[in-house]
């Protein structure tokens, strides 16, 4: 019967509580939205270089990461590669020659990143291909065909067609140059990803410099699912075995890793923020009721009801109020980021902004359910925090005192 | 049988200037089933009197024994407790919980004492019908004239099967004809139930129906009369 005094006490003054859980359910609304647009933004941006940069998982040779030594290789890098596309949830293994070099157009030079890559292997690793804006995906030109990005096409001014000249060390550590022809311009909104690496075909690469045919510096990997991450990591190592090292997206880039969690600990200092500033509403409606009803709760003492108990009944109708706004804001809130999700928020009047940090200009929010539960949980625990101060008043009420009130 | 023995109940307010003495050392016993008016002009000291038999107030000094305890010696939760089991109060302004029912009222405090729902359901209908207003079990406090919530502030008052119930000024915001039909109701449900009980009053109509009167003057027992009335 507690709950149904405390939930009945709440419609005593429909205007207050009302204008309290509209403002409840606005402050959590507007953390819900702002929750799925930042974890859409920031997810899309991961998948992004995902697809495009990395792949979920990479071996190398343990010390290429950090030295990008052109000898540390992996010897025997087909053999690797058939091993681990026999592996299930494995959907794409390919293999790169990695090179940094200096790339350079009639007009200029600057230094690039190379991948060497399989062509139809890269397509089912990053999604490259799907990135080109002018001309095709290594077709067209037969001879010695480059894929560049389009900041780098503009930096070097060239264009589709365009001869550039790659300066590598070669195996031996010569010197070596070759002419390429740019076959396509991709454009992946990062910009500088776009501006800095080009990709050319493995067996180009590997007769410029002299690199061994079955070798490779990076097998890059694509899985069915993120969340089997660990378990095909896992095997992926007992393959490979111990002289090479297996990295997952996570380590390879740590700080996408943690653009989710700081996204994440930033949206709950959002929420709690909304929710402290509820709070003081709350606080204040709470103890408005509690002075209202000096004298019913000095009667509910004298015919014996214990202080628990009127401490729970003030403490419940707080908690009520508040999940009661709370859980529409996030049904409403719900409602709207589960639209986004099909339906992008269009920034693109802001979109060089956003091209510049590598996010895209088209965001699909992404609703993250374990938030709405612990959102809930905040909005209890503030229900209750609210209470505490009122709840402690109402104790202080003499019966005998509270009863002489006319 | 005696329910109440009172002996040599004092009580002071400290105020800033001076010290008032409201109740000033009364002794008197009450025995089961009596029907009795405590009376006496306003600030005689009615209410505060029946405000410390109710464990409402505590007294500066003096005892209160109900059923054999002395209620001012338990802890103040106990005494909520002794409250809830042994005294049912019925007020001047009703004081019925507003969002709840009739039939809800009368059932709280039975839930209070943590009494199974199936009895509590029985006993509610039951009261209600006695006090007259079975038929108003679902309405709220605010559906019903202030007679017929003063029914239901009795048969709350009545539900936990009290040793006595204490009404301070029930008829005060009465109409006369509610008054005499509240007042014949509780004269019933005093020889139905045997139950005791006892009136802050200075209606005439109560006094004329009280069987016992103690009128009470600067927190003094004046005089102290039996009647007999049937």
């Amino acid at each position: 019967m507690l709950l149904s005094i405390s939930w009945r006490n709440i419609w005593r003054n429909k205007v207050r509580s009302l204008v309290i859980i509209f403002s409840v359910a606005l402050g959590i609304f507007a953390g819900v939205i702002a929750t799925a647009f930042f974890k859409g933004l920031a997810d899309q941006r991961i998948q992004k270089v995902i697809s495009t940069e990395l792949s979920y998982l990479q071996i190398h040779k343990p010390k290429f990461l950090e030295t990008n030594d052109f000898t540390d290789y992996i010897l025997n890098a087909d053999g690797l590669k058939e091993k681990v596309s026999k592996i299930p949830g494995v959907t794409g293994v390919s293999e790169r020659i990695v090179i940094q070099s200096m790339a350079a157009s009639a007009e200029t030079a600057t230094g690039v990143l190379i991948s060497g890559v399989k062509p139809e292997d890269e397509i089912s690793v990053t999604s490259i291909n799907n990135k080109i804006i002018d001309g095709e995906y290594f077709k067209g030109i037969k001879r010695n065909p480059v894929l560049i990005g389009k900041k780098l096409a503009e930096k070097l001014n060239v264009k589709l067609r365009s001869k550039i000249v790659i300066t590598v060390q070669d195996i031996n550590n010569n010197i070596t140059s070759g002419a390429f022809r740019v076959v396509g311009i991709y454009s992946t909104d990062n910009n500088i990803f776009d501006g800095s690496n080009i990709f050319v075909r493995y067996s180009d690469i590997q007769k410029l410099t002299n690199f061994p045919s079955t070798a490779a510096h990076e097998i890059a990997i694509n899985i069915d699912n993120n969340d089997k991450l660990p378990i095909i990591s896992q095997k992926i190592k007992e393959v490979a075995g111990a002289d090479l090292s297996v990295k997952n997206w996570k380590e390879l880039r740590p700080e996408m890793n943690y653009l989710t969690e700081a996204m994440d600990m930033y949206m709950y200092i959002f929420i709690i923020i909304i929710l402290l500033a509820l709070l003081f509403g709350i606080i204040n409606t709470m103890l408005m009721v509690v002075m209202e009803r000096t004298k019913e709760i000095g009667m509910l003492m004298a015919i014996g009801m214990g202080k628990i108990k009127i401490f729970s009944m003030v403490v419940l109708e707080s908690i009520l109020l508040s999940l009661t706004g709370g859980i529409v804001g996030i049904f409403i809130g719900g409602l709207a980021a589960n639209y986004w999700e099909t339906t992008p928020i269009d920034l693109s009047m802001w979109a060089e902004g956003y091209q510049q940090l590598g996010y895209d200009a088209y965001v699909y929010t992404q609703l993250d359910y374990i938030m709405l539960v612990n959102i809930t949980i905040l909005v209890i625990i503030t229900g209750v925090i609210a209470s505490i101060y009122p709840a402690y008043k109402a104790l202080k009420n003499d019966p005998a005192d509270a009863l002489r009130i006319e | 049988m005696n329910v109440i023995e009172i002996k040599d109940l004092t009580k002071i307010y400290n105020t800033s200037e001076v010290k008032v003495k409201a109740v000033n050392g009364i002794s008197i016993d009450f025995k089961e089933g009596e029907f009795t008016a405590v009376v006496g002009p306003s600030g005689s000291g009615k209410t505060t009197f029946l405000n410390m038999l109710g464990g409402l107030d505590k007294p500066t000094s003096g005892d209160v024994i109900i059923g054999g305890q002395n209620i001012w010696q338990l802890n103040s939760r106990k005494i909520i407790d002794f409250r809830m089991n042994n005294i049912g109060f019925v007020f001047q302004s009703y004081n019925l919980i507003p969002v709840l029912t009739a039939g809800e009222n009368v059932e709280f405090i039975m839930q209070l004492q943590g009494k199974p729902k199936k009895e509590r359901e029985k006993r509610t209908r039951e009261l209600l019908e006695a006090v007259g207003i079975g038929d108003r079990i679902k309405s709220r406090p605010s559906k019903l004239s202030g007679g017929q919530q003063q029914r239901v502030a009795v048969a709350r008052a009545l539900a936990s099967r009290p040793k006595f119930i204490l009404a301070d000024e029930p008829t005060a915001n009465l109409d006369s004809s509610s008054t005499s039909s509240l007042l014949e109701l509780m004269s019933q449900m005093n020889k139905k139930y045997n139950t005791t009980f006892i009136f802050a009053t200075h209606d005439q109509r109560v006094m004329d129906k009280a069987r016992r009167i103690i009128t009470i003057e600067d927190g003094k027992i004046l005089s102290d009369e039996h009647f007999d009335r049937k």
